[in-house]
């Protein structure tokens, strides 16, 4: 049992929790994910690990509400536990001095470069940060990455915060303005990603990205993560989640992510359909104690 | 050898079937296929055990289980007792009684079987077992007093459990550290629950914890913790590293990631550890398929078949082997299970491309072969036959074509070698001892994927080992 000991809730139904996992928190390193598991019944799902204290032996962990687990955790709350909670997984970010690191996190994927941002800029690394959002309500964590960054650049769809566009046509423009770039993280939708490759790939700048395919042990064991890159299956879970996104196929991962959709929705449906019931009979009851 | 006259009359009464689920009723269930013996019957075919003087039968088990006492327990009717018998060498009878390839050990050897059929050893084995759970008669044995030693167990597996029930019947504390959140390795996530029940691997495991077994979940030894500090940091005088075969080899031909396409272990540990058949009561998916293709010939492909058989949706489920049926490692009566719910073998036929729609697995093209000269294996040799392509419509295929060893703990731990295939190199055999002092290891880890009992018989012998190395030393300051 694992307990949550805060929540919070940000934009675009994006909540941070830190939750209680001492021996977690003492190994995880930057780059590194968890998978949870929240009940008995409940699936394994990979979360990407955004921080840890290894004196409060704590990590923290920015979940959105899309499918039913996520949501069944939204509406857990600090004291509540989650059942299962294995980690640290995968291999650590590679962390050096390689010079000026640009970090593009788009959408909540900002809460996953955060702690890879921190350790290229205790490298020495020159950070420049770029973050995207729809809007400037869905964009979180702007303070905490200017604190990491040499630099932060933002960009939102609708233009309502920063420069209105996509996070690459920012990249774009820094490339274009001879900024000497030495690597490219980005980490956001696949979508995201696969754009950053395209743009930095004519330029020959590395760039890593972190995939988050279906997973099910994350030890390697069952394969559900498997990912092409180069000519190459690699396992996202003992392999990755970081890989070169110049060698990723992200047309098979986009086609493998949406192996579960109807399914996801069925389940979802179904939680949200019980979840309601239950609102309505703690307000029904609610009431009856009023009028009675 | 028992009196003649006696043993005549022994001969003359049959192997005793064991009741099963009428295939057409079961084909479309989750519950145990063999039913199990009744009193009456396992008295009778208990009977039929001729008690030698020199049994071979027990040269054929790995854990050297008393075969002709247990079995003289079960023909006087004193059928706790025989649980009891069995557990002094065999800490998971129920599991092996149902799960061990008992017509190639113990049953082979059977001197009875010379002439007749041999003793059903295994159908007894399973009765004696669940008559003492069924029944609540599981005593916990008087354990000598503690030693101060303090072994970890990585893999909660049939080879980790076998090292644990024995530790710490030695006296020693006893720590497992298991990867998944719920212990039994392949027991639980590989071995589907119409062959074995979920409920008797906990039953078993809940015994180990009875006998003051530590076990904690969710421990991935060599990410949250290494082999190295729990013998530098946490004080653990030994540690048995058994954590298996665990990883899927894909074939390596076209459209392998389309999706719908699974390694045997996605499938059937979503099936049988995360009971995706019971989706959305359970959370964890699987999909509507109605065609499954399983390509291979082990006892995981015919745990898979059977598998898909099962799910509400499928419609017809293939075995794709490529080589002949007396080639296929699967259990006889495992294959003839499968054969007898209705799945269609594809027998000296090798998939060539999985085809797809949209993303999406269309069928299977394979390609048809013969048989040449005999390989390393000792099998002959599958030689694909020219032009011979054809294809199979399916929706789903499973790859159940064997496991590799996962090298996270040989990575993870200095003075570990391992050999080409990556299995952990052990440099006495008897003990599991490694080339690194205070490690042993044992079952699938170092051997490569192969039985239940093969890797509880190495478990065995590495407790032994672990117990004179451990006991050679004086207790460590905590």
């Amino acid at each position: 049992m694992y307990r949550i000991l805060e929540k919070n809730d940000l934009a675009a139904k994006v909540f941070r929790y830190v939750i209680d996992a001492k021996d977690i928190a003492k190994k995880a390193k930057a780059g590194q994910f968890v998978i949870i598991k929240l009940d008995e019944k409940g699936e394994r799902i990979p979360i990407t690990i955004a921080d840890m204290d290894r004196e409060k032996g704590t990590i923290t962990l920015y979940v959105q509400a899309v499918g039913k687990t996520t949501t069944q955790l939204s509406f857990y709350k600090p004291g509540d536990t989650i059942l299962d909670v294995v980690g640290p997984l995968g291999e650590p970010s590679h962390i050096e001095k390689f010079g000026t690191v640009v970090s593009i996190g788009g959408g909540f994927g900002i809460a996953a470069i955060h702690p890879i941002v921190r350790e290229y800029k205790n490298a020495g690394n020159k950070t420049i940060s770029i973050i995207g959002a729809r809007s400037k309500e869905l964009l979180i964590m702007e303070d905490e990455m200017r604190k990491i960054s040499d630099e932060v650049l933002i960009a939102t769809d609708d233009g309502s915060y920063g420069k209105k566009g996509l996070v690459t046509d920012v990249l774009k423009e820094l490339i274009n303005n001879g900024e000497k770039i030495d690597l490219v993280l980005a980490i956001g939708p696949l979508v995201m990603m696969k754009a950053v490759a395209d743009v930095t790939r004519p330029y020959n700048i590395k760039t890593m990205v972190s995939m988050n395919p279906i997973m099910m042990d994350g030890t390697g064991m069952c394969g559900a993560c498997r990912v092409t890159v180069g000519n190459e299956i690699k396992f996202a879970c003992v392999d990755g989640p970081e890989f070169d996104a110049h060698l990723v196929n992200f047309d098979e991962v986009m086609n493998r992510v949406r192996m579960y959709v109807p399914e996801e929705k069925l389940a979802l449906e179904k939680f949200l359909k019980k979840h309601e019931c239950k609102l309505d009979k703690a307000i029904s009851e609610m009431e009856d104690s009023r009028n009675g | 050898m028992a009196d003649t006259t006696q043993t005549t009359k022994k001969t003359k009464i049959p192997r005793q079937p064991m009741p099963e689920q009428d295939p057409e009723v079961r084909r479309k269930n989750f519950l145990e296929v063999p039913l199990g013996y009744t009193p009456a019957m396992a008295q009778l075919e208990a009977s039929r055990c001729i008690q030698c003087k020199n049994p071979k039968c027990i040269l054929g088990c790995p854990v050297q289980v008393k075969i002709p006492e247990f079995i003289k327990l079960i023909a006087e009717g004193d059928f706790a007792g025989a649980a009891r018998k069995l557990k002094e060498t065999n800490a998971l009878p129920a599991v092996c009684g149902r799960v061990c390839p008992q017509e190639d050990q113990c049953e082979k050897l059977c001197v009875v079987g010379l002439k007749n059929e041999p003793v059903a050893i295994g159908r007894l084995e399973r009765f004696a077992a669940d008559y003492e759970r069924m029944n609540n008669l599981v005593e916990i044995p008087e354990l000598p007093p503690k030693t101060g030693r303090k072994v970890a167990i990585i893999g909660a597996g049939p080879a980790g459990l076998t090292v644990a029930g024995d530790l710490a019947k030695l006296g020693h504390e006893v720590v497992i550290f298991e990867a998944l959140h719920k212990p039994g390795g392949v027991l639980f996530y590989g071995i589907p629950q119409f062959r074995l029940p979920k409920e008797i691997v906990e039953a078993e495991v809940d015994y180990l914890r009875k006998l003051g077994v530590e076990i904690k979940t969710n421990y991935v030894i060599g990410k949250i913790k290494s082999v190295d500090e729990l013998m530098d940091e946490e004080g653990f005088d030994a540690v048995f590293v058994g954590t298996g075969a665990g990883l899927p080899y894909f074939m390596g031909i076209p459209g392998e990631n389309l999706n719908a396409v699974y390694s045997a272990n996605e499938f059937l540990t979503r099936i049988n550890l995360m009971r995706a058949w019971d989706f959305p009561n359970f959370d964890t998916p699987m999909h509507a398929h109605k065609r499954v293709a399983v390509v291979g010939g082990g006892n995981t492909a015919m745990d898979a078949a059977r598998t898909a058989l099962r799910l509400p949706t499928t419609e017809k489920v293939y075995i794709v082997y490529r080589r002949s049926r007396n080639e296929m490692p699967a259990r006889k009566e495992e294959i003839e299970h499968g054969e007898a719910e209705g799945i269609e073998f594809h027998m000296l036929t090798n998939p060539v491309k999985i085809l797809g729609k949209d993303g999406w697995v269309s069928g299977i093209e394979c390609v048809k072969m013969e048989l040449g000269e005999p390989d390393s294996s000792g099998r002959r040799r599958p030689i694909p036959i020219k032009d011979s392509n054809f294809t199979i419509e399916v929706d789903a295929v499973v790859i159940a074509i064997g496991n590799g060893s996962n090298p996270l703990i040989a990575k993870t731990t200095s003075g570990l070698k391992t050999n080409k295939h990556g299995n952990i190199e052990v440099v006495d055999v008897d003990s599991g001892l490694t080339t690194r002092e205070g490690v042993f290891a044992g079952g699938d880890i170092v051997t490569g994927a192969a039985t239940v009992i093969e890797a509880m018989g190495a478990g065995k012998k590495a407790a032994i080992g672990i117990h004179n190395y451990i006991m050679s030393k004086p207790p460590r300051k905590k």
